[in-house]
Order: structure tokens, then sequence, then C-alpha cells
């Protein structure tokens, strides 16, 4: 079942990915990402003295703050910013520099359909670049399932709209270029095979979600190809920017 | 290492609230080790449910829903309004969900809590994408005026689990707000249009929304039928109320995950202790309506998320057998 796509591209293939670092000068760490016309710029401050009330001191305290292109923040943005929140908790070592917040501020430029996946890789590229200490990196996905149940990668907004149906996941980075025998497992299973983050939209049945969730994962391996190529590039900001087709 | 031993040692003296307040993942350990949970349940089972309809008299539905220690009130009313002009066939439903400082010590007036700005969205997105309520239903007069529903919940006690208390309470809610059929009159007489407008219209029982008519100059108007003894020219002879006719309704349940173990429902106490918090929310037709997993330090595995939705299934079966019990004793008609 294969659907046609407006922009021509078979349902496994993602948009052009295009990563940038240290394009900001005053933020300690800063990264843009742009997944086709969807692009987000993050920056990192920190780590700055002090945690924010009811957090607790004995380790580092993320804040985010989600600016959206246009329009007041509401609800849809603090919602962003707690599943950001949370998943930028999960990979980072908070024992390390405790008492200390760090800020993680997203600035949206464009949103053209997958924005919270976009975002979540966008902030992880600025946390390398800011040097604050990481357990694994995180890449992120948003797999919709369309009318008649196959499932489609990396959609546009317009899509999205249309789709029965669309899943945002959040996949560890694996540690490793190449896996070897007998590798960490857990239950079975790889490190890099446990979600993260997942945020569903719209109604499906559990195999749809957990084909969604099949492909995803390989379409996350790609994008930590793509993701450790563009980091190990020298911090210059005239050689920074990769693309990946 | 020595600190372990020492709080070894320690346990046998201590009390077991010390121990519980300064070691509390330890205290939680001990107790997941032998399957079961401090408050004796067993893992995958859920807090004692209760719904109650009809708590609010004045709103044209309402439900009170308590899972465990968790309480909240959930109270539908509804208005007339222009249907906006991309859908003037569809009604409309605004969802806010509240934590006032009742419901917990760390929520203080003001500064909205930052769960509760999350649960609201949480809530209206799982409730109008898993198409419970038909929009088309709320419409009156196509491209004038259709329902707009108003569904407030406030949560009176926070003990965790709060998205699936208050979705709770409010397919409750749904399910017990009915209406009458509108109907159009055409008043004849000058003094008779104005009579109209100025009555007010709730009946005393106080579960339907009001009956409306649409005057000659196309405004809806709301008035009673026997409240002030005045007799209208024209009426219709029927007048059922009619019950929201509910779609697949979705159920909720959260897990804690913590290593391997799934702890379903868990306490505030658990929450905090235990980051990672799984929703799934299913819905009757047993499909997928949201799978939500918002980051936490415990990945979430293929084993663990059939193990999640079958917790799912199961608890929802609980919940619809506890809704119709709720509801076949509260049938008045």
């Amino acid at each position: 079942m294969e659907t046609d796509r407006k922009d021509g591209r078979t349902p496994n293939q993602l948009r052009p990915l295009k990563c940038s670092r240290n394009i900001l000068h005053r933020a300690h760490g800063s990264a843009s990402w742009s997944q086709g016309e969807t692009k987000v710029l993050a920056a990192v401050y920190g780590p700055k003295a002090g945690t924010k009330k009811n957090e607790d001191p004995e380790k580092a305290c993320i804040e985010v703050i989600w600016k959206p292109k246009t329009g007041q923040i509401g609800k849809a943005e603090k919602e962003c910013e707690m599943i950001m929140k949370k998943t930028i908790q999960s990979i980072c070592l908070l024992t390390i520099n405790p008492n200390t917040t760090t800020s993680v501020i997203v600035q949206v430029v464009n949103d053209d359909g997958a924005l919270l996946p976009c975002a979540i890789n966008a902030a992880c590229a600025a946390l390398v670049d800011a040097g604050i200490p990481l357990k694994h990196l995180a890449v992120a996905i948003c797999c919709c399932v369309a009318e008649e149940g196959s499932v489609v990668l990396d959609p546009t907004k317009l899509e999205e709209q249309q789709m029965r149906g669309f899943a945002y996941l959040v996949f560890p980075n694996s540690a490793l270029s190449a896996l070897p025998e007998g590798s960490y497992l857990v239950n079975g299973e790889p490190l890099e095979h446990g979600i993260i983050t997942s945020v569903t939209h719209g109604v499906m049945s559990v195999d749809e979600y957990l084909k969604c969730v099949d492909r995803g994962r390989a379409a996350c391996a790609k994008l930590s190809g793509f993701l450790r190529n563009s980091l190990q590039k020298s911090q210059f900001p005239s050689d920074t920017s990769s693309k990946a087709a | 290492m020595g600190l372990l031993d020492s709080s070894g040692d320690l346990s046998a003296e201590m009390e077991v609230d010390a121990f519980r307040r300064l070691f509390p993942l330890r205290y939680y350990e001990r107790h997941l080790a032998e399957s079961i949970r401090p408050d004796g349940r067993p893992l995958g089972r859920a807090r004692d449910t209760t719904v109650a309809l009809g708590a609010v008299s004045s709103a044209d539905g309402s439900a009170l829903a308590k899972i465990g220690s968790t309480t909240m009130l959930a109270a539908i009313k509804m208005e007339v309004m222009t249907p906006s002009a991309e859908s003037p066939d569809e009604g409309c439903i605004a969802i806010e969900f509240h934590m006032p400082p009742i419901c917990s010590p760390i929520v203080r007036p003001g500064r909205p809590a930052e769960a509760a700005v999350v649960v609201s969205k949480q809530l209206s997105d799982t409730i109008l994408s898993s198409g419970m309520i038909d929009l088309k239903e709320l419409a009156l007069v196509s491209g004038k005026a259709a329902w707009m529903a108003y569904l407030d919940i406030y949560c009176l006690d926070a003990d965790g689990a709060l998205f699936d208390a208050a979705l709770l309470s409010a397919v409750a809610a749904f399910s017990h707000c009915k209406h009458l059929s509108p109907f159009l009159i055409v008043p004849t007489s000058y003094t008779l249009l104005l009579s109209l407008i100025h009555v007010s219209a709730r009946y005393s029982l106080a579960v339907q929304i009001p009956v409306v008519s649409v005057n000659d100059k196309g405004k809806i108007v709301a008035f009673t039928e026997e409240g002030d003894g005045r007799k209208l020219e024209k009426e219709a002879v029927n007048k059922e109320k009619i019950k929201l006719t509910l779609g697949s309704i979705p159920f909720s349940l959260t897990c804690a995950l913590h290593k391997k173990y799934i702890l379903a429902d868990p306490t505030s106490e658990e929450e905090s202790i235990m980051e990672t918090l799984v929703t799934v929310v299913m819905d009757s037709s047993d499909r997928l309506v949201s799978f939500y997993k918002p980051g936490g330090p415990a990945l979430a595995y293929t084993s663990l998320v059939t193990d999640c939705v079958a917790l799912t299934r199961h608890r929802m079966k609980e919940l619809e057998k506890i809704l119709d019990e709720a509801f076949s004793g509260m049938e008045v008609d």
C-alpha cells in the first residue's frame, strides 16, 4: 500500500536534514536543525548557579523555554516545554553539577510538520555544543498512520492534518557506531530500542502504533548516523553546517 | 558500601515512617521485590473507583469521580453561539481543567500549576480526537446557531493519576448531559417577542439544556414553558429529552515505570519517586487513542508497551462496569 506524497517522497523517506552548531555567539551552546521546511533554533545557557523553587537541589535542574513563531504562549507551548524538559532530563547526567540550572531556549523559525521532533533534535545538538554532560543523545522522529493503515515517516504539516493519526517518538542515540555481538541488552532488546518519549494524536490500532515504533526506530538509526557525522565536524562556524538528504 | 550497610542496619532500628521519608526509593523497592505496594495493592491493580452523577444540580451535566483519594468534579454548561465560518454545521466544546489550591500543597493561588496546563491540553486533545462527541449533533441552525459546551473540571484532591480521574469525570458528565430538542416558534406579536427575550431558562430538574427558539430577526432566544404562566401562541407538542449520543468512549490508565516493574495507577508519592509515567488511553472499540510517555529515566521497550496496553484493557472493563452501575442508578426518566 504505497501512499503518493505531494513532494514525491516514498513513505520511508525523510526530508533533507540540515544541522548547524555554534551559530549564536552569546549562548553557551546553540544549534539550528531543519527537516525540509521545518526549522528550529535552540540555545543553551548553563550551568547557572541555583535551582528553581520546588526543584531538587541535589540534582541539576533543566529549564525549557519554548518560543512560538507567532502569537502568545499558550497551553500547547507549555505542554511542549514539559515534554522537552522531561526528555532532556532523561538524557542528562544530573548528578554531576548539583544545584545548578541549565536553560534550553527553543525558537520556532518555521513550522511545517514534525515540530516537536525537530525541536528535540536541535536541543540535543545545542546541549552537545554547550558541553553539558550527557549519558547519550536522543533522536526524534514523527510517524503518521495513513487512512488505510500504512505508516508514513516525517510528514509535512498538510500531511499531519490529513492523516488519521501521528506519533512523535524519541529514541536514545546508539552510543557505538557498530554494535558488537552480545552488546548491552535489556530484556533481549538493545538500549536503542527503548522509547524515551512518545506523544500520539488521533486514533490508531495498537498494531499500527507498534508498526510506527518499528519504523521510527529504523529511521532513528539513520538519523543517529547523521547526527554523529555533523557533530564530529569542526567547531568553526564556516564549516559546521552539514547536510544530508 | 558503607552507606548501604548503615542504612540496612538503621532500618531495623528506625521507625517505618522515618525510613519511608528518608529512603523512599529503597522503601518502595523492598515492597516491589515482593510484588506488592505499601498500600497493599498488587502491582497491576488500580485503586477503588467511584462515580457519582449529577453532583452539580445547576449544571446541564455533571459528575464527581474518585480514584482512591484523587477527586475530580466535572460540570457541563451549554450555551448557544454562532458557529465559525469554516464549520457552520458543528458545535464546539471548550475544556478547562483547574487545580485550585485546595487540591495539593504545591499549588498556590495565582500561578496555575504546571500539571494543570498539561493535563488540560491532554484532556482536550483526547476528548476531541477520540470522536466521543459528534460535533454535528450540537448544531442547531446551520450557519446561525450551535451549542457550545463548556466543560470545567475541578481537581478537589490531587493524589496521583490526575489525567485518569479527570477523563473519567468528563466522560461521566457527558453521558449524564441531556438536552431538549430545540424547535422553532415564530412569535406573532411584538409583546410576545419581548416576553420571550426577557425570560430565563433553567428548569428545576436542571439537567437539560435550555429550550431555545429563533425569533423573526433570526436571533436565538431562550424561554421557559410554565415558569411564568405565560402561554405562547405556537408551541411544539413533542419535547423529548435527548441525551448526547456518545461514540466510542475513551478510558485511560496511568502507569509508573521503574526498572522492570509497572505500577498501575500510582499515588502522588509513587509518581514523585518513580519519575517515569505512561498514560495509555483506549476506547471501547479497542483502538489506541493515545500513548503518552513524556520522557523520564526509564525507557519503554516493546514488551513494556504491550504490558501497559494489556493493563489498560483490563482497567477499561472495570471502568465500563462502574459507569454502567452509576448510570443505571441515576435513571430518572
